[in-house]
């Protein structure tokens, strides 16, 4: 379903008086797209998300989700955290059936064909994430990538129409995320569920989305919007490609080029090594440029 | 250099765990050491035998005790008023309590003169508590309540704070309404922690009801105590002190187990 931003806004009262978080920022997402956020800690890009989950109130401008403005949180955005959300006191099949009991997605009849069929598909999803054996097991006895693969399968068993990611996979060592980015994909072309996703990591962003919108350091605004011209059907090895790298050493560019210049990190350095040299006669390993 | 397989943690290090064996060995030693001591004091020509009976004195009387029917009803009677006070503060805690840790407001509403009334010493209450309720069980019962009840429910209240926000906001976006986030969420969540301070909290009614019997009754651990003391009977005095102990320890241990039995799901690394 469309998703669309109109002048978001917001701000934090803070003991310095009004910090702004994100700047007025528009942009829409169309159905059945993956779009990702990148920018740099702080940017708003994290802030976004919770703003169109309706977790936190905007200070300013308009959330339109199919046409309809978003005050609160509801089953229609499904979210996946960079924590593992996962309820504790749960396996792992009541966690993901978790919202199937609850009193506004519960089926009057639970025998009906809609109820099986929930049911089914919950089930399925555990098998096609490959956690068919651990349905039984609780979380904690789950590895990191396991527990977000559940808390996808979680948020998707009530068919969200916007599913939003806060840098799920950031917690995760490199292999596990590369797992994790092809199952993205593969459910994405599965579900065709829009997803706006959140994360620092370039090669992430390329090799998932369908489109990446640039964010500027705090206080954020959205400084490109850059269609990623892949398609469908990705392998892993598109991240060695000449076009993929070329698309990242751009990113990087636009992510890199606001950082504060580095000279006065030359003076620092210098006294560090006066610091040392007042201590001790030996010198210490550090090389004058 | 030593190799890494070399290293391995003493026995001293910090919060490793030492062997089974020898955690109960030192843990018996401490108990045999505390009752040589007791022996030594006792048989010491300078000890007044009545202050300080020996060991096998107070284990000699212990024996006639756990015939005499007395007994057991003073041990019935300490354990009813402990239960009675100790449920009635629970049931009521255990909502109170859920709904200062869940909303702002009822925290407004109900912390700030719980801390007031945690504050005044629970025995200061007792000529109140007899006025109010008279000298029957009742006073007893409210006592125990008292006593416990402001401590429990502010554990509660933060034992519900303590369960990460993530969860709630995840479960908002899963569709759960409010209520059913208090009542599915954050109270499944804090009942590992919930039951830890139930159990802290059963300690401290047994306090209360010994003070509760010290102070007036016909019956009870307490009360029993008192009259020993009045006719010199010191190790009757003892025997019942080695008893409140023993059921201590029996009922805290039962606690334990329950506890384990019914959240599996927790964190065994966190005792």
């Amino acid at each position: 379903m469309k998703l669309e931003l109109r002048a978001l806004e917001k701000t934090y009262a803070t003991r310095q008086g009004v910090t702004p978080a994100l700047l007025p920022t528009s942009f829409t997402v169309e159905s059945g797209e993956f779009v990702s956020l990148i920018g740099p800690s702080g940017c708003g890009k994290s802030t976004t998300l919770y703003l169109v989950a309706g977790l936190e109130p905007a200070t300013g401008g308009e959330i339109l989700l199919g046409g309809r403005p978003v005050t609160k949180p509801g089953r229609d955005r499904g979210m996946v955290f960079q924590n593992y959300t996962l309820f504790p006191w749960l396996t792992v099949r009541q966690n993901v059936r978790f919202s199937l009991g609850l009193a506004r997605n519960r089926r009057p009849d639970p025998y009906s064909r809609e109820a099986v069929h929930d049911s089914e598909r919950a089930d399925s999803l555990l098998e096609l994430l490959g956690l068919a054996d651990f349905g039984d097991a609780y979380p904690r006895e789950l590895s990191g990538g396991m527990k977000q693969r559940v808390a996808i399968v979680r948020a998707l068993v009530n068919r969200p129409q916007l599913l939003l990611m806060d840098e799920p996979f950031g917690a995760l060592d490199a292999q596990t995320r590369e797992e994790l980015q092809e199952m993205m994909l593969l459910l994405q072309e599965h579900e065709r569920t829009t997803i706006l996703f959140v994360t620092h990591d370039i090669d992430e962003a390329l090799f998932l989305s369908s489109r990446i919108l640039v964010f500027s350091p705090r206080p954020g605004r959205i400084v490109q919007d850059l269609a990623v011209p892949f398609g469908v059907g990705r392998e892993l090895d598109l991240k060695l490609s000449p076009e993929f790298l070329r698309l990242k050493r751009e990113l990087f560019g636009l992510l890199h080029h606001h950082h504060a210049p580095a000279r006065d990190r030359d003076a620092l350095l210098r006294r560090l090594v006066h610091a040392h040299d007042r201590r001790s006669s030996a010198p210490p390993a550090i090389s004058h440029p | 250099m030593k190799s890494a397989a070399s290293v391995r943690p003493s026995w001293f290090s910090i919060r490793q765990p030492v062997p089974t064996w020898a955690y109960r060995t030192v843990a018996l030693l401490t108990f045999l050491t505390l009752l040589a001591v007791w022996q030594w004091v006792s048989t010491r020509p300078s000890t007044n035998a009545i202050f300080v009976p020996t060991p096998a004195r107070v284990v000699q009387i212990g024996r006639d005790l756990l015939h005499d029917a007395e007994f057991w009803s003073d041990v019935k009677m300490s354990f009813l008023r402990v239960t009675y006070g100790f449920l009635l503060s629970a049931a009521l805690a255990l909502p109170l309590g859920l709904l200062m840790g869940s909303f702002h407001l009822g925290e407004a509403l109900i912390q700030p003169v719980t801390e007031f009334i945690r504050y005044i010493p629970v025995p200061a209450l007792i000529p109140i508590l007899m006025i109010v309720f008279g000298i029957g069980e009742l006073s007893k019962v409210m006592l125990i309540f008292i006593g416990t009840f402001f401590q429990l429910v502010l554990m509660v209240a933060d034992e519900t704070r303590r369960v990460p926000f993530e969860l709630v906001q995840v479960s908002y976006t899963l569709g759960a309404r409010r209520d059913e986030v208090v009542n599915r969420v954050l109270l499944r969540a804090a009942m590992p922690g919930i039951f830890d301070a139930m159990r802290l909290c059963h300690g401290w009614a047994w306090s209360y009801v010994i003070v509760a019997e010290l102070v007036a009754a016909n019956e009870g651990l307490g009360y029993r105590i008192l009259k020993f003391s009045r006719f010199l009977q010191t190790p009757k005095i003892w025997f019942y002190l080695l008893v409140l102990g023993v059921i201590g320890l029996a009922l805290d241990f039962a606690f334990r187990v329950v506890g384990r039995r019914l959240f599996t799901w927790a964190d065994t690394t966190k005792r």
